[in-house]
């Protein structure tokens, strides 16, 4: 088989060696890893397609791969399979002005789709924390949330239409430019968040806004998570949808702090970012209302950003919460629990409380205006003792977040790291139906197997 | 950790698309090696030396991973295992970092050679004779980019010790570097004059050593350890208030002082001290609030346009950026126009360009574009590594009226310019 890709692909584009293979035997998840038989790279769909054909042929399992950014072991490789690694289908083939959408290919990276839409006046909104390097199939295939989620909505909300690959190695085009659009079943919607178990995206057609012609953005800072958690409550309570509402505790305030340096205050509890965005004037009121609410809610201090270079650089500050944590011990577990948004202070309180009980590291951030909490265990996967611990931590911080209406992943998907959470969230019945999909359409489990279920 | 936020800063990444040659992926080996799951391979070794070492990623990576001294260790150790022997490499590695790198006076006389062979109009003729096409491959890559050397040298332009010329703050030693020196002496005389208007007294040691960045950049930490006591013997770092360096790549590793002779028990204390008191002249000079040259000229007169290229070593080995705009932006008569990728590898990288000739083309092109889309007239740059490469680049472009230079010495020039009106 791996001469017959060869003679498909080119030599140089199917890696065997172990010195080329082993630097994608993970994604950005710790402690999963696992060696694959081969790592190749198609230049197009057809040639997507055809070594679907190939590898189906000799029953071989592929795992699709965009950047290997992904939180929760999506892409990590499946033992004796391929990974089939998208980043040559690199290419914006179209940005339409008259319908505001723009044509990709999967392997773009993100962040140039951003700029692709800002260079003509126009936006992309969803922007995750990854986006200079994920690619917007990854996006799609995870369904990615971002910093702008509360009012923009999530990947999903800008996806018009894709092209995928099916298991069988046919090609089908899902969606169109139309605004609306009810022939036949919604089928792209099925695709996306489907984690590569389903089909293999090649393009996406996507929808673009009217770039906001102002924003502001301000950082407060608080002596209790609670507090910081109440304001967030009360600021949607008071009919304001911001863009942005980011929260980050003092621990991993401080590690940004360490790595971005842009004046975060070390001393403070809890921080928010929030930004609001649009016309100048509404945008000018809401800033001076969301103020007006966190000083009332006891907000120690509260900065606006003096200009647009400012804001840019807490945003980025705020994207790099993630792997700055890794400074402070080797491994770091991060979740992704979601909540209805009025139940985020009893959700933080529970995490502080399962780290006390376990005496575990435990720092939290996260898409806090989504109701979406990033708790991160700081361990040693070394350490086997503590790694027990950090087990049953998860267990019931998962069991916490489905007691209060909750979700076990808002955006990072359920890939390795959750399948075993999926059936408990999901119901018997909900969760055949989920198979029975996946069977219809991958009936030899050849796409991605062993993720999700 | 492995976010892949470093992956897009990373150039060998960018030119291959492979994991493998990104800092994630050369991470991912050396664990690997390091768990018994990978053989010390050639491969990898060649991995190794693929990496141009210009630290982008550490500047990116939010974890704070220390890939310099990961790379610093798999490249020694590589070196120690001679798996990247050929007859050729080890002469040319000789040759650069056991002998000439070594004999401040070899360098020298080197030098002198190369300068004759200039002066003396040999290259243009070897070069219009295509002689060149009898010398090997590597070395027929490399000649044009034979640097064009200037005597005379520092030590006839700087003397041992020098005055400040206003009320004296502080007692400096300046490094002059050894190829710095052949090729750009005049930097080290305008470190000079500067640091003498902002009230430094300047002590030069003479006839000075190689400072081992170039050993240790290529895994011979024994010769770098041995550069290190002959620079500290030369220099008591208790003796001044700061030791001043004008290459960014050298600034880097002398900076590492500490680290490298730790386990030194005669060296150190005084190691630590070195490393305490080394100083980047741009960042010196920001430290102790260096004077803004006054304008001469009608302010309303047209500007030059200059654009700043950062050299690796001082932008993500040092981490110093602002500095040298913060003096660029002083200059009376200047307007600093960013460039694209301004904080990119130009290819030069200690000697890759000699080992990696064909990655190293390829990111000389795209700087010099990016520096030409400026419409600069000027691009200044604090490294000798990236001056010779950035001119031989515009060189190769048809552009060779931009000037390249030194930030420090734009400064020197504007002070001297202050007196004639
Ligand atoms: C520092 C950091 C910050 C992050 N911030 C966020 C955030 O704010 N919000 C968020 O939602 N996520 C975030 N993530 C997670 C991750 O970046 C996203 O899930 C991203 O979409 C993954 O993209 P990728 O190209 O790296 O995909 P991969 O990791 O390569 O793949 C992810 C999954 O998608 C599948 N896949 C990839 N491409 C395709 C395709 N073309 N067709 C079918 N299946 C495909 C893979 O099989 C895998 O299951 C972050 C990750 C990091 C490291
Ligand atoms: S080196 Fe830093 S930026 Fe790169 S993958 Fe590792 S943690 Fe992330």
């Amino acid at each position: 088989m791996i001469d017959a890709l060869k003679r498909l692909l080119d030599d140089k584009n199917v890696l065997t060696a172990a010195e080329d293979i082993i630097p994608y035997g993970f994604d950005g998840t710790a402690t999963l890893k696992q060696r694959p038989l081969a790592v190749v790279f198609p230049a197009n769909t057809a040639e997507v397609a055809a070594v679907i054909k190939l590898t189906r042929e000799h029953k071989t399992p592929v795992v699709t791969r965009g950047n290997g950014t992904g939180l929760s072991g999506g892409s990590v490789p499946v033992a004796g399979g391929i990974v089939l690694c998208l980043t040559r289908l690199d290419r914006v083939l179209e940005l339409d002005q008259a319908n505001l959408t723009l044509t990709a290919e999967a392997g773009v990276v993100t962040q140039r789709i951003y700029e692709a839409a800002d260079a003509v006046g126009l936006f992309y909104p969803p922007d995750p924390g990854s986006m200079k390097i994920s690619t917007i199939g990854g996006n799609v295939a995870e369904n990615s949330g971002g910093l702008r989620g509360l009012k923009y909505g999530v990947t999903r909300d800008y996806v018009m239409g894709i092209e995928v690959v099916l298991a069988d190695g046919s090609i089908c085009w899902l969606g169109s430019k139309c605004v609306k659009d009810v022939a036949g079943y919604n089928l792209r919607d099925l695709f996306i968040g489907s984690e590569g178990t389903l089909g293999i995206i090649t393009k996406v057609l996507l929808k673009l806004l009217p770039k906001p012609a102002a924003r502001q953005t301000l950082l407060a800072t608080f002596a209790a998570m609670d507090t910081a958690a109440e304001t967030v409550s009360a600021i949607i309570a008071a009919k304001i949808i911001p863009c942005t509402l980011e929260f980050l505790d003092r621990r991993t305030l401080q590690c940004v702090e360490d790595f971005a340096k842009v004046g975060l205050p070390r001393d403070a509890e809890a921080v928010l970012l929030i930004e609001t965005d649009g016309h100048p004037a509404p945008v000018a009121e809401e800033a001076s209302k969301i103020e007006e609410i966190a000083r009332a809610q006891g907000a120690t201090t509260i900065v606006r950003a003096a200009n647009a270079e400012e804001a840019t650089r807490l945003a980025t500050a705020r994207r790099s919460a993630f792997s700055a944590l890794a400074r402070l011990r080797p491994t770091t577990i991060l979740e992704d629990i979601t909540v209805p948004r009025s139940k985020l202070g009893d959700m933080i309180r529970f995490v502080n409380e399962v780290a006390t009980k376990h005496n575990l590291q435990i720092a939290t951030f996260g898409h806090f205006g989504d109701g979406n909490l990033h708790p991160t265990i700081l361990t040693n996967e070394r350490d086997e003792a503590e790694m027990h611990r950090v087990e049953h931590a998860l267990k019931e911080i998962f069991d916490h977040a489905l007691s209060l209406g909750g979700t076990i992943t808002g955006e990072h998907g359920v890939g390795l790291a959750k399948k075993a959470f999926l059936k408990q969230q999901l119901g018997d019945s909900s969760y055949l139906l989920l198979q029975q999909i996946k069977r219809t359409l991958d009936p030899e489990n050849l796409l991605n197997p062993g993720k999700v279920f | 950790m492995h976010c892949g936020m470093c992956l897009p800063t990373c150039p060998t990444f960018t030119e291959t698309g492979r994991e493998r040659n990104s800092p994630r992926g050369r991470i991912a080996l050396m664990r690997a090696v390091a768990d018994g799951e990978l053989p010390f391979s050639r491969d990898f070794a060649e991995e190794m030396s693929y990496c141009l070492g210009c630290l982008a990623c550490t500047t990116a990576c939010p974890a704070g991973v220390d890939y310099a001294h990961l790379l610093e260790i798999a490249r020694s150790e590589a070196e120690q295992r001679g798996l990247l022997k050929t007859p050729a490499r080890s002469f040319v590695r000789w040759l650069t970092l056991r002998f000439m790198f070594v004999h401040p006076r070899v360098m020298r006389a080197v030098g002198c050679l190369l300068w004759l062979y200039q002066v003396v109009g040999l290259q243009s003729l070897v070069r219009r004779l295509k002689l060149t096409a009898v010398l090997p491959r590597r070395i027929r890559e490399l000649e044009p980019a034979t640097p064009q050397i200037h005597p005379p040298f520092s030590d006839t332009l700087v003397a041992k010790n020098e005055p400040a010329r206003c009320a004296k703050s502080y007692r400096v030693a300046l490094l002059t570097g050894c190829v710095a020196d052949l090729i750009l002496a005049g930097v080290n005389r305008a470190t000079a004059d500067v640091l003498e208007e902002n009230g430094c007294e300047v002590f030069t040691p003479r006839n000075q050593h190689c400072c081992g960045s170039i050993h240790e950049h290529n895994g011979d930490l024994d010769t770098a350890r041995r550069m290190a006591r002959l620079q500290i013997d030369m220099i008591d770092p208790f003796s001044v208030d700061a030791i001043i360096s004008n290459a960014g790549g050298c600034g880097s590793h002398l900076k590492h002082y500490d680290r490298l002779l730790a386990d030194d028990p005669t060296y150190a204390e005084r190691a630590t001290e070195w490393t305490r008191k080394t100083r980047d002249i741009s960042e010196w000079l920001v430290e102790i609030g260096f004077r803004a040259p006054k304008p001469n000229l009608p302010l309303a007169s047209t500007r030059t346009i200059v654009t700043y290229h950062e050299s690796c070593h001082l932008a993500h080995g040092q981490k110093i950026s602002a500095a040298p705009r913060a003096i660029l932006r002083s200059l009376p008569g200047y307007e600093l126009l960013e460039c694209a990728e301004a904080t990119w590898c130009c290819g030069s990288a200690g000697i890759y360009n000699i080992t990696q000739p064909t990655t190293a083309a390829w990111l000389q092109q795209r700087k010099v574009g990016h520096l030409l889309a400026t419409r600069a007239e000027v691009v200044a740059t604090a490294n000798p590594g990236c001056h010779l490469q950035i001119l031989n680049g515009l060189r190769s472009a048809d552009a060779p009226r931009i000037r390249v230079v030194h930030p420090i010495v734009l400064l020197a020039e504007a002070y001297q310019r202050e007196g004639k009106r």
